[in-house]
């Protein structure tokens, strides 16, 4: 048998094209941030680049395809034919060069665009004036939302984030839980924040408006609504909203802060005045919990030669993963039994809102536990309304 | 602590009542109906008293012949599972938006999202891969069967043993809610207690033993028992595809054992490999999984590869161009898929000389990949290109696969994946090249080699409807999702904010749906073809005009494949002895030594599975329980001692006589 014609749904290639055409909200396309502009402009370009093949290949594909089928018998066959030294030179060079140049761009684009590295211009062709201080912006990504500090403006502000056009930010990120992926796709692209560690990220907004930020790598339960806005404001708006933060805000301690690093999803956004000392970098070193030590410490002690047998006692205050489980949390990603929930139920983890459409058994939880019994049997210590008793295995 | 040593927990663990989801409808049903399918099954099966024919003849033969055929049925069975994940995944998202929350809270959508990729990477993709690999190889090399055959039994049921773990995370308790590669530290015990991760992590160690030892015994056989004559360089392309992804195996999977292994410490003795705290790094785990992952990719790919060089020369009538260039290609992407795992986090904070030298290895693999694709279309040019389905999905293949290759080089730039990075685009990508270039390429080899297994060709109508749903359906499901990466939207999202996306996801919804018809439309194809197996018999043993050693023997081949050993002068054996007026031998036959059939294989892996699953649920007495048992069986196999026995020559007389006489018929 032979298929009279093998027509491929060509058209069907067009969709991406249209989406572009169409996609004035294709923020990749049109960024609103210098970073974020040379980023597309390197995706554009490669695409180009590599399009200098694809496209004579895919045309060759159904050339081919259709002159040498079987039916077209004034087509040459050549059944022995298998064997071309100027062809073989010809299909090893051509990718070749193509990449060659995509791997030189690629070098000095990924030097250029190191999130890493300080801005060296707010435009093209507007370098950063000498003397500018980038204003720097200190992330923590928590259970499931966004913790920002203006360390040179004493404020915070949560699930808001807002800095002022052509000024250089200096983001400095990290993790008060699991990792989550930075990202204002307007802005600038995504950098890890990873508890322990901080990365960084250098970026400018060029033009006024509101941009969607959010994380970009799942984090558990809460993780759809792990979103918030960045405003790129003139100097003047800018300097009203820090205004409006220290006006309205409360002030954050270590309490506060407790209070806050407990799991809840769509958080609304609220700011704070003033911001006690050192936080972010106890938030860093995994020490904001009361009592812990912190990170530094530790790396200090062992720099010293260790602590010998004594540090033994510093094992429970160095363990701040276990720390929000001592506090009754549910865990991102706890699983039957361990979330105190029936397997595959419709209850919601531990600090999601209920769904509003998703049935009674969806309304907030108030006695987590109660259809299942303990959440382990027989595990002391287990009060009936304590969820999630976090290392099973202990 | 034997203040709370209590007999509930001695005796089950972790496992309750409630670990057993009655009060889930869906749940239920699904439960119901698998319950009621498997009791009809059951019910024929008993009816028939087919029990003793598929335990003697199936389960514990073997025949790399019909062990194959039991990896593409699991796969098979898998595709549906892990296609199902799909279906509620695009429901979900194509109408939760705004005030909808849709019909799955996250922390089932979550459970969805990584099943449907665990299962359709480790259950679905590779069992199909090693399933035609297993069929394929010793056919081609002219080998009556693989190097050592109870460990091909007993690799193939450790995946089973896997698959079977995995299955059961539906009904009795959780599966993991943490991503298909459960990225610490939300995969730490700290952050995922429960049963989740660990049934991702027992389900991928019990399969990883069967796929570890399926690499091995695939190379030795490769390595020591090719026909005399086939040199390296006479080998056909599929073995050259097959013998390097299974060094992939042999070298990557022990990478992912080792780090599942260090997980589970975590997990189960509070070790801090990968926590935040105490030094714990979870970066190394992400690097060490990739140092797998990457490979892992090609050691699917490759096969698909070697499928379509197959293909391609076979239904173009000619040789294939470029031999030598091809298994260089081969070769070199070999090497090269282990300079390239950091690709897969460029967005860590690597520095950017370290990005930027994980960029150019990456695009470097496209260089030979490239000359792949030229050397198909070079065999192509001035041939007789008979579209039969294989061929209609190899074309489908070199179109689709080229669009995703080039998305796959902008995720190389690093400063462009920054933004593509764990983005739809992403998605759309890596779909576009494991559909289009893995499922393309079994089903392009299912459809191809379907004859030479069971002796009748498949029907063409169902054939061709589920080639065209399948690729209108992966365009339509797919390409929106490249347009939503352009918009931003990130992955694993279960609900949207910004009502404007809400088309797109419809569209893509649209397109999984006709996938859907695309895979149905193939079940139906094998039942119709079954039916009318008469009609479509193919008693040449040569249906398509083949050019390797496959095609030389009967259709299905006799238990020993050849009757004599072919003697291999050239590449193409087959087609050059065709040329050069091969006559079939007709006496002289001699008495064939043949390895004998075992349960052991199938009883190691159900104990293995009942390890697993006490390990998972805590109760400590069944996993020694079990680990004694396997290993009293695994001793007890080596007193076995009748392991091997011989067809009578009176028989391989009758049964090439009665093949003779099929031919005669038919000339
Ligand atoms: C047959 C049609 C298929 C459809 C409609 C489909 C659909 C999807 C969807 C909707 C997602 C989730 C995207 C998101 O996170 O937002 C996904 C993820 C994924 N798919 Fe598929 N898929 C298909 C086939 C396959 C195949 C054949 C494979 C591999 C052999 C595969 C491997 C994966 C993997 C590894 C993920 C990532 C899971 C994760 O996020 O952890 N899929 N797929
Ligand atoms: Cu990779």
């Amino acid at each position: 048998m032979v298929l009279p014609h093998v027509r491929f749904p060509r058209i069907l290639l067009m969709v991406p094209v249209f989406g572009l055409l169409g996609g004035c909200n294709a923020v990749l396309l049109s960024p609103s941030g210098d970073v974020a502009l040379q980023q597309r402009d390197l995706i554009l370009a490669s695409t180009a680049l590599m399009l200098l093949i694809v496209i004579p290949v895919l045309i060759t594909t159904v050339v081919f395809a259709w002159r040498y089928r079987a039916s077209n018998t004034t087509a040459p066959y050549d059944p022995e034919w298998h064997h071309s030294t100027q062809l073989e030179v010809l299909i090893w060079t051509a990718p070749l060069l193509i990449i060659i140049a995509l791997g030189a761009l690629t070098w000095i684009s990924t030097h250029v665009l190191d999130p890493f590295r300080a801005i060296e211009r707010v435009g093209p062709g507007r370098p950063v004036a000498a003397g500018v201080k980038p204003l720097t912006v200190e992330v923590v990504a928590l259970d499931w939302k966004w913790l920002f500090f203006y360390p040179d403006l004493g404020i915070a502000t949560v699930n808001e984030l807002a800095a002022p056009v052509d000024v250089p930010i200096q983001f400095k990120i990290t993790s008060g839980t699991v990792m989550n992926s930075f990202f204002v796709p307007a802005l600038a692209g995504q950098i890890y924040a990873m508890a322990g560690m901080e990365t960084k990220l250098s970026a400018v907004i060029n033009k006024t408006g509101d941009y969607d930020g959010f994380s970009a790598n799942y984090s558990g339960a809460g993780f759809s609504h792990m979103n918030f806005k960045f405003h790129g404001l003139t100097q003047q708006d800018f300097d009203t909203w820090v205004a409006k933060a220290k006006k309205d805000g409360k002030p954050l301690d270590q309490a506060g802060f407790h209070e806050l690093e407990k799991p809840t999803e769509a958080e609304p956004v609220h700011y704070y005045k003033s911001v006690s000392p050192g936080l972010y970098d106890s938030i860093l070193n995994m020490c904001a919990e009361p009592g812990a030590m912190c990170a530094t410490e530790m790396m200090h002690i062992d720099a010293n030669g260790g602590g010998g047998k004594e540090s033994e006692a510093n094992l429970e205050r160095l363990q701040s993963d276990k720390h929000k489980v001592r506090e009754g949390n549910e865990s991102p990603g706890a699983t039957f039994p361990a979330s105190g929930r029936a397997a595959h139920g419709d209850e919601q983890p531990q600090g999601m809102k209920a769904r509003p459409n998703a049935g009674e058994a969806n309304a907030q939880k108030t006695e987590p536990g109660t259809k299942q019994g303990d959440a382990m049997p027989g595990m002391p210590g287990m009060k009936k309304d304590s969820p999630a008793p976090a290392q099973l295995n202990n | 602590m034997f203040s709370n040593l209590d007999l509930q927990k001695l005796v089950f663990g972790r496992l309750t009542l409630e670990a057993i989801p009655y009060h889930e409808p869906i749940l239920l049903i699904t439960f119901a109906m698998v319950a009621i399918g498997g009791g009809a099954l059951l019910g024929v099966i008993t009816y028939y008293k087919a029990w003793a024919y598929l335990w003697t003849d199936w389960f514990t033969s073997v025949d790399h012949k019909k062990i194959g055929i039991m990896y593409v049925v699991l796969a098979i069975v898998m595709l549906v599972r892990g296609f199902s994940d799909a279906l509620l995944m695009r429901a979900q998202q194509a109408i939760s938006f705004g005030d909808n929350q849709g019909y799955l809270p996250p922390h089932h959508y979550d459970q969805v999202f990584t099943a449907h990729g665990v299962i359709m990477i480790f259950f679905m993709a590779m069992p199909f891969v090693t399933g035609l690999m297993n069929f394929v190889v010793p056919l081609q090399i002219g080998a009556r069967d693989v190097a050592f055959p109870f460990l091909n039994n007993f690799s193939f049921w450790m995946t089973v043993g896997g698959a079977i773990t995995i299955m059961l995370s539906l009904f009795v308790g959780e599966f993991a809610r943490t991503g298909w590669l459960a990225y610490p530290p939300l995969s730490e015990g700290t952050f995922s207690p429960g049963v989740g991760v660990d049934y991702y992590i027992w389900a991928l160690q019990i399969a990883g033993i069967g796929t570890t030892l399926s690499g091995i015994n695939l190379i030795a056989t490769i390595v020591k028992m090719r026909a005399p004559g086939m040199t390296m360089m006479k080998m056909p392309i599929f073995v050259w595809t097959s013998l390097c992804t299974n060094v992939l195996i042999v070298a990557a999977f022990p990478i992912l054992t080792a780090v599942l292994v260090l997980l589970s410490l975590d997990r189960y003795v509070g070790t801090h490999f990968f926590s935040n705290d105490l030094g714990g790094n979870p970066m190394m785990y992400i690097n060490l999984i990739w140092i797998w992952g990457h490979p892992e990719v090609y050691i699917l790919i490759l096969p698909a590869f070697g499928i379509f060089s197959e293909v391609t020369s076979t239904f173009s009538g000619k040789r294939l161009f470029g031999y030598a260039s091809m298994v260089y290609a081969t070769v070199v992407i070999t090497i090269l898929s282990y300079l390239v795992w950091l690709h897969h986090f460029f967005t860590m904070g690597s520095g950017a000389s370290v990005n930027s030298f994980f960029g150019i290895t990456t695009m470097i693999i496209s260089i030979p990949t490239g000359a792949k694709i030229f050397n198909w279309l070079f065999t192509m040019y001035r041939g007789r290109i008979r579209y039969e389905l294989p061929m209609m999905w190899t074309v489908a293949f070199i179109i689709t696969f080229v669009i995703g290759g080039m998305t796959g080089v902008m995720l190389a730039v690093p400063p462009a994946d920054f933004m593509l990075h764990n983005g739809l685009f992403l998605i759309a990508h890596f779909h576009n090249v494991i559909i289009g270039g893995v499922v393309f390429g079994l089903m392009a080899g299912v459809s191809y080699w379907f004859p030479k297994a069971f002796g009748f060709r498949l029907n063409e109508f169902w054939g061709h409807m589920s080639f065209w749903f399948w690729v209108v359906g992966f365009y339509f499901a797919f390409m929106p999702l490249y347009v939503l990466g352009f918009m931003g939207v990130t992955r694993r999202l279960s609900h949207f904010d910004d009502p404007s996306l809400q088309i797109w996801f419809v569209i893509a919804a649209f397109g999984a749906l006709l996938i859907a018809v695309g895979i149905a439309s193939f079940i139906i194809q094998i039942v119709v073809s079954f039916r009318n197996r008469e009609a479509l018999a193919d008693l040449t043993g040569d249906p398509w005009h083949g050019r390797t050693l496959e095609w030389s023997t009967a259709s299905p081949p006799p238990d020993y494949n050849f009757a004599f050993t072919p003697m291999v002068h050239d590449l193409d054996t087959w087609a050059d002895m065709k040329k050069r007026g091969y006559v079939r031998p007709l006496e002289g036959y001699k008495p064939i030594h043949m390895p004998k059939n075992t349960g052991a294989g199938a009883i190691l892996s159900a104990f293995a599975t009942i390890f697993g699953f006490a390990m998972i649920w805590y109760i400590w007495w069944l996993a020694a329980l079990a680990l004694f048992a396997i290993l009293v069986t695994a001793i007890g196999h080596t007193f076995n001692y009748r392991r091997d026995f011989y067809i009578p020559a009176e028989e391989v007389v009758a049964t090439e006589g009665r093949r003779s006489q099929l031919l005669a018929e038919h000339a």
